[in-house]
């Protein structure tokens, strides 16, 4: 896969992001970013809170254009929902109208695969993230743990070769959120395909990534890129007691901890 | 010796689940109680007033005329034909107008809802429309459709129409945009996001509207009888009505009451089949 000249898996060059904010002034979230993520890379992006890195992967999905600058796919132009893209939300965005099975078919039904053959690959992904006997299920009877699986299997179904996360597993508890970091490792571990992982929580950017980027206080850009050299396959309880783990956290956090004080310093300027 | 005292926690539990569930069957009975026990209190209070002749009884008529005349049409038939038949018709009307202004405000409200241009350019005149007191449109509807049930069924419509719009507008507006992104994501094209993402989100939204529109739905039916026609329980009050008979005016009351409720649960019923998906509690919330 990792052809010499090959196309990097993402590409963005100048990447900037303005909304229009309801009150009518222009917001920019993301200015002139600047990112490449290798094929089969796990990248993982920290920042301040609301400082843009989600807007990176809407950019990225295709779901929002960016006002300026270019983003690429494997070498292709972004225009619209690239069909290559799983994407793993922070909030609940499994259907809670159908059930576990219908929830993961859901995918391959909708890109027109036969419902015998979704079916199949569906209870094929969720024997995986340990649903199995869950699939007659509707979301509102399982924990937010088991959501988040469904929302997992109902990604990697589609057999993206990018998988974008924005924070995914951050309203669960401590000891799910390890438990579900293992089982994301394990299950990209077979596919091949590229991760951007939106987090907060740096402890799980370095125990997951292979490289850490750290953004801006908003509109983000990338302030500071750290590569993770820490061999895999890695659980994330065992990783985060080696000494390199913690040599990296001190690093890393010194360059995103003023990031966070600088937002801070705002926040408490516009509370004044 | 721990094998004797292990067991002796359990008869303790038990029976205070037992005290509780006995005491929880003693409300629900003092509820049902106290349900019975007023209604036989207002209907007693009105009958003995009556045959005292604290209230004047022509006018006020009283329970057992009112059971006499229900009794009366159900044996012997009405005026204008035979109890079911009158029953039958005005359901009929109130069934066709629901079902259409339905089916119109479900379509329109998701279309509104999705497409912004449609809502820009439609919203000012459905505001309009909504702002005219509706029920007066039943004379017109008379005069263009004549005494059959089409006039009916149009005042019905437009009584039904307008709460279900407004509620299918909305459900679709509000939909979780985190769904509708997924959707997309997982390849779903615009007609997909509306028919498997928009559609099923509001139904919530629309089904809270068609329980109060099949109420409009009656109304709508039974004053269009009331203004003009050959048969339907509308015409019955309206013939009552005519001969001061206020027993028949009571009574005609008393069966559409009786309808209207079967109805809302017979729609109560296929709401608990369709929102099987929905936690058990929400929907006692409302």
């Amino acid at each position: 896969m990792n052809l010499p000249g090959a196309a990097p898996a993402i590409e963005l060059t100048g990447a900037t992001k303005r909304f229009r904010t309801p009150s009518g002034t222009l917001h920019t979230a993301v200015r002139d970013l600047d990112l490449t993520v290798a094929p089969s890379e796990f990248v993982a992006v920290v920042g301040p809170t609301g400082c843009g890195k989600s807007t990176t992967l809407t950019l990225v999905s295709g779901l929002e254009e960016p006002t300026e600058g270019e983003v690429r796919v494997y070498g292709e132009h972004v225009a619209g929902i690239n069909p290559n893209v799983g994407f793993v939300f922070q909030q609940d965005a499994v259907f809670p109208w159908r059930t576990v099975l219908s929830n993961v078919t859901a995918g391959p039904r909708f890109r027109g695969v036969p419902a015998a053959e979704a079916r199949e690959k569906a209870r094929d992904w969720l024997a995986r993230v340990g649903l199995a006997a869950f699939e007659d299920r509707y979301p509102h009877q399982l924990s937010g743990g088991m959501r988040k699986r469904v929302a997992l299997a109902q990604t990697f179904v589609n057999d993206p070769r990018i998988l974008l996360m924005d924070e995914p597993f951050s309203a669960l508890d401590v000891q799910t959120r390890a438990l579900m970091s293992d089982q994301l490792l394990d299950l990209w571990a077979g596919t091949g395909s590229s991760v951007v992982f939106v987090t907060h929580d740096l402890d799980e950017a370095i125990a997951l990534a292979d490289r850490v980027v750290v953004m801006t206080a908003g509109p983000a850009t990338v302030k500071e890129i750290f590569t993770v050299d820490l061999p895999r396959p890695r659980t994330v309880e065992a990783v985060r007691l080696e000494p390199r783990f913690v040599e990296l956290y001190r690093e890393i956090w010194a360059s995103l901890g003023e990031e966070v004080r600088i937002t801070r310093e705002r926040g408490a300027g516009h509370a004044a | 010796m721990p094998l004797e005292t292990a067991p002796a926690p359990t008869p303790a539990t038990v029976t205070r689940t037992e005290v509780r569930e006995r005491a929880a069957r003693n409300r629900r009975l003092r509820v049902l109680g106290a349900r019975a026990g007023v209604l036989v209190a207002f209907l007693g209070l009105w009958e003995i007033c009556a045959r005292q002749k604290i209230i004047d009884p022509f006018n006020f008529s009283q329970p057992s005329r009112i059971w006499d005349q229900i009794w009366q049409w159900t044996t012997h038939g009405t005026a204008q034909g035979s109890l079911g038949e009158q029953i039958g018709y005005t359901l009929y009307e109130a069934l066709t107008g629901w079902v259409l202004g339905v089916v119109g405000g479900v379509l329109l409200g998701i279309a509104l809802g999705r497409i912004r241009f449609l809502a820009d350019v439609f919203g000012p005149y459905i505001k309009v429309l909504n702002a005219i007191p509706r029920i007066v449109l039943a004379p017109i509807f008379l005069i263009w459709f004549g005494l059959g049930p089409a006039s009916k069924v149009a005042s019905a419509v437009v009584l039904v129409f307008f709460p279900v719009f407004f509620n299918a507008f909305q459900g679709a507006r509000e939909v979780d945009r985190n769904l509708v992104a997924n959707a997309r994501i997982l390849g779903a094209g615009n007609r997909k996001v509306t028919l498997q993402v928009v559609i099923p989100a509001a139904t919530s939204w629309i089904f809270t509207s068609l329980h109060v529109s099949f109420g409009f739905a009656l109304i709508g039916a039974i004053v269009g009888e009331y203004i003009g026609a050959t048969k339907g329980l509308g015409l019955m009050v309206a013939a009552a009505q005519g001969t001061f008979n206020a027993a028949g005016v009571y009574a005609a009351m008393t069966i559409l009451a009786v309808v209207a409720l079967l109805t809302e649960g017979l729609l109560t019923f296929a709401e608990k089949r369709l929102f099987r998906w929905k936690p058990a509690d929400s929907g006692d919330g409302r």
